[in-house]
């Protein structure tokens, strides 16, 4: 383990000549999208495609008591008007429950809304038409009698034997619950010096992706087949729910992924609206397009976050964490969303709450309730920011109560560096973490003595700055036990084919997808190095299931760790079957020779012996001229899943520095900090990237972003204007520092860095705010997003 | 329904004389009659910037603007932009530093930092960190947290700078 810069020197058991690993080269395939060429989904045209508009329903909640459409199909460009009804003709309806969550219950849902609509925002009836505009001035000749029932927007009450069951074959609007009890968890409480108790609310937010979803679907009635290009993050995945639903057979459906305007989750899931997209291509034997507007989306992208924590955290007078107890509540929607369920998100909070800690006391309760609102599901960092905002919000809390310095606390908790393999309480397997020289490395980096010597002396001028942290663990290379084990059609393993073309050089095929994290340069990376040729000889294709090994995509930040080690085996592999044709071409033994810059080299004195461009040659179009009965494998395939070790976890810790106008409530975000491990570092730019727009996710979290409902589930500031994102203005410069605890159960020994950013920032920008504001006497801020009515509303000005 | 007006206009170089819905807007214009897709619809409510365009050389919003009112205007997309060479040294950079990541913005993002570098070219200064955040707080990036834009578009200005000097 050590300590890294931004830009760590090559690492010793992966350097080879030719190593790219631990280098921050730029991604090769960048400049087709600064030009504007790149092709996003909605740039999509098809011959004969038409267009779909979705008309909505306008309530929570109510029964559709008839839709008259005769208007909508006599006008100018319209193809057709379906309602539920008669798209469930070709389409299955489904239900997002897996079996490992034990009793998780949902109801059936269906591609567009039959009888009753259950949000606002849930579509009703679609018109397809040669324009999306002459499709959506159609809807607004389509006539609708609702009958509105009760909405169930409270998630405080939803449970309460007065308040309506959505769905009446359910029971109640219990969708999920679990409970856990470790430890002896009263008597910590009783034993405990200190304890500290606060409520921690993080808002109803989305990932308000620069590209809305967009999907277009083709079925081809003379092959039979469905062809969808769909902006999605696991094409394999929605290959089997596409082929399942539609009843066809995988062999029947090809999912292209092309470029995809971001994702950060909110692309991993079955939406109502694409499903019937695709439904209604098989249906009107045609291309179909359907592309979100923003106003859509709001209503329809997956939410998420939305939980409600009663927190406890006991400890002694020195410090040391003696229990941690939460209640989670989180309201998901009205509908567990396919296929991954809504239930994991508070199934996540109960395991990652008290994570980075070495406390063998732990109760939690979760529960999950169904609700009239947009549904909620899996969102960048699952769970993390609010675990991590519950976790460390109570022990930067005890530490002001017991009066001991928040990293000090810190130190006398966290795991021990030297003693893993070890357990949380909560029974997550940790393989190897470095809690305490992430943080020795924060504080030298924020000089913490520094900054503390500088906050005293403002606050003594009326300035009111704030420093908070958070340490936390990630979630990454997930193993089947995420999904797989629970009965879901997702794969954990991926898979890599490599090939050398007739020039000699290289193809990779991955099943990992590209939504701009760079994974497509990672894969390059990993296959020049382990196979021995400049990076600028690899063309990479990934988002492709009729092209590209079975794998389960780019999610849980599985794509570098997981991808990436199925194309350095790939690699390796392939250079094993081109050495061998060299051998037999030099009449050398292959074991005496390498591949170095892309050429075949002797391997003790790095002679030159041979070009791959020859090799090639000779193995393609002249193979009569090798050895009788020898046979040239040029092309070569691996795949790799975690074993192991059932999720290879990270950990971290942030640092920021911000300061409040107590007159305005305003925060100014002055300075933000991450160390984080993910293990080997494959490219530190990227990985450093990932970080930053990590955090600014979690800072939107923290101070802007809220879906605002009222009580009749109407959302109220569905639109840009009203919803605050992070713009670059508000925005600071972001340090990143690294540890490196590479995972033995890889050859590559990287885990993820996706979603490290977003899980701790919005619980670190949390404690600076409750730090800044501590000396004013002004009570905890814990209720997300800390905009500047609550703020003063803690310094009882308003 | 709705009406159709005539329109003139010069896209990157090109002169084009088109039949136009009076309620279409430029974004929907240069994307679906002359496929020209680098310039990217995020929000329809001038929010955003994806859709971030040149006309007569000020920056608009393409979904803000009516390709009707465009009769006569010398209009700028990302693919002029680029093939003129004029943003070479910008793209490069967001290249080299990663100041993209799905790529989404980027055309909307480079359109409006450029604006930035040619302001601060007739004023023959360098913006700072500041002024740069500033300048392209009309366009929204989720994915990178905008450090490393204001890195590329800082270190551009400077060689610019350096260059003029």
């Amino acid at each position: 383990m050590k300590i890294t810069a931004d830009s760590p020197p090559v690492l010793s058991i992966l350097d080879r000549p030719n190593s790219y690993i631990g280098r921050a080269v730029p991604r090769p395939n960048l400049q087709r999208l600064t030009q504007g060429r790149g092709q996003y989904i909605s740039d999509v045209t098809l011959p004969r495609m038409a267009h779909v508009a979705y008309l909505r329903s306008p309530h929570a909640h109510a029964r559709i008591v008839s839709i008259s459409t005769e208007a909508a199909k006599n006008a100018p460009g319209v193809v057709a008007v379906v309602t539920g009804a008669e798209l469930a003709k070709v389409m299955t309806p489904w239900v997002g429950v897996l079996t490992h969550l034990k009793g998780i219950k949902s109801a059936p849902q269906s591609p567009i809304a039959v009888e009753r609509a259950c949000w606002q925002g849930e579509a009703v009836c679609a018109v397809v038409a040669r324009t999306r505009a002459q499709a959506e001035d159609a809807c607004e000749l389509i006539d609708i009698v609702y009958e509105e029932l009760p909405a169930v927007t409270n998630p405080e009450t939803a449970l309460d034997a007065g308040t309506p069951v959505i769905h009446a074959s359910l029971g109640d609007n219990l969708c999920f619950e679990r409970k856990l009890d470790v430890g002896e968890v009263d008597k910590a409480f009783a034993n405990s010096d200190a304890v500290v108790e606060a409520t921690f609310v993080t808002g109803r937010h989305t990932g308000v992706c620069t590209e809305p979803r967009a999907v277009v679907a083709d079925w081809n009635e003379g092959e039979q087949r469905m062809t969808v290009y769909h902006a999605t993050q696991a094409p394999h995945m929605m290959q089997n729910l596409f082929a399942k639903h539609l009843d066809l057979s995988e062999s029947q459906v090809r999912v292209l992924t092309k470029d995809v305007g971001g994702s950060f989750g909110i692309k991993v899931h079955t939406y109502a609206d694409e499903m019937a997209t695709v439904a209604l291509s098989k249906l009107l034997k045609r291309p179909v397009k359907f592309v979100a507007d923003r106003i859509e989306s709001f209503v329809t992208d997956i939410h998420a976050r939305d939980h409600r924590i009663k927190g406890k955290i006991g400890v002694s007078k020195d410090g040391i964490i003696t229990a941690f107890e939460i209640d989670d509540l989180t309201g998901i929607g009205p509908y567990s969303v396919y296929p991954r369920t809504s239930g994991i998100e508070a199934n996540q909070v109960v395991n990652l709450t008290g994570g980075p800690y070495n406390c063998p006391n732990y109760r939690a309760q979760a529960r999950v309730v169904f609700q009239n609102k947009n549904v909620m599901c899996q969102y960048r960092a699952v769970g993390h920011p609010i675990a991590v905002a519950v976790t460390e919000g109570l022990v930067e809390l005890a530490a002001a109560k017991i009066g001991m310095d928040p990293l000090e606390i810190r130190r006398r908790n966290l795991f021990p560096d030297d003693g893993y393999p070890a357990q949380t309480a909560s029974g997550l397997k940790l393989e190897q973490l470095s809690h305490h020289e992430a943080l020795a490395h924060l504080d030298t980096m924020i000089d913490y003595a520094g900054l503390r010597a500088e906050q005293k002396k403002l606050r003594d001028k009326g300035i009111y700055r704030g420093i908070g942290f958070a340490s936390f663990i990630e979630v990454t290379n997930p193993s089947a036990a995420f999904y797989g084990v629970g009965g879901a059609k997702i794969t954990s393993q991926d898979g890599a084919t490599v090939k050398l073309d007739a020039q000699g050089a290289i193809t990779i095929h991955s099943g990992v997808t590209e939504q701009g994290q760079g994974a497509e340069a990672v894969l390059a990376q990993c296959v020049a190095s382990s196979f021995g040729v400049s990076m600028d000889r690899v063309r990479v294709v990934t988002g492709d299931t009729d092209n590209t090994p079975y794998g389960g995509g780019t999610w849980a930040s599985r794509a570098a760790g997981i991808g990436g080690e199925a194309a350095w085996q790939a690699g390796k592999a392939l250079r094993g079957n081109v050495l061998a044709v060299a051998g037999a071409m030099l009449q050398a033994k292959p074991e005496d020779l390498d591949i170095r810059n892309g050429i075949v080299v002797d391997k003790t004195t790095g002679a030159e012996r041979l070009g791959l461009d020859e090799l090639a040659r000779v193995a393609y179009f002249r193979p009569d001229t090798l050895p009788p009965g020898f046979q040239a494998e040029l092309m070569a395939t691996r795949h790799y899943v975690p074993r192991a070790w059932p999720f290879a976890f990270t950990n971290g810790i942030q640092a920021s520095y911000l300061e409040v106008d107590t007159d305005t409530g305003f925060v100014k975000l002055l300075r933000h900090w991450c160390v984080e491990d993910c293990g080997t570092i494959i490219n530190p730019q990227l990985v450093n990237e990932q970080i930053r727009g990590g955090v600014v996710q979690g800072i939107g979290a923290a101070l802007f972003e809220q879906c605002l409902y009222d009580e009749r589930g109407q959302m109220l500031n569905g639109n840009m204007a009203d919803y605050l994102v992070p713009m670059a203005v508000e925005m600071p410069d972001i340090d990143c520092g690294h540890v490196v605890s590479p995972t033995a159960d890889s050859e590559l020994g990287a885990k993820g860095a996706g979603e490290a950013g977003t899980a701790g920032a919005p619980a670190c920008i949390m404690n600076a705010i409750n730090d800044a504001l501590r000396p004013l006497g002004a009570q905890p801020l814990t209720d997300m997003p800390f905009t500047p009515g609550k703020i003063l509303a803690a310094l009882g000005k308003i | 329904m709705s009406m159709d007006v005539d329109i003139t206009i010069t896209v990157n170089g090109e002169r084009i004389t088109e039949r136009v819905e009076a309620r279409k807007t430029l974004v929907d214009f240069v994307r679906d009659d002359l496929g020209l897709t680098g310039s990217h619809v995020g929000c329809e409510h001038g929010v955003c910037g994806a859709c971030t365009m040149r006309v007569d050389g000020v920056i608009v919003r393409g979904c803000l603007m009516l390709a009707a009112q465009c009769d006569g205007a010398k209009v700028e997309t990302i693919e002029g932009l680029s093939d003129s060479g004029e943003l070479a040294d910008l793209q490069a950079a967001f290249e080299q530093r990663n100041a993209l990541q799905c790529g989404y913005c980027t055309p909307g993002m480079l359109t409006a930092a450029q604006e930035l570098l040619n302001q601060a070219k007739a004023k023959q200064s360098v913006p700072s960190r500041d002024e740069i955040r500033e300048h392209i707080s009309g366009n929204y990036c989720r994915c990178t947290g905008y450090h490393a834009i204001v890195d590329a578009v800082e270190s551009v200005a400077k060689a610019r700078a350096g260059a003029k000097s």
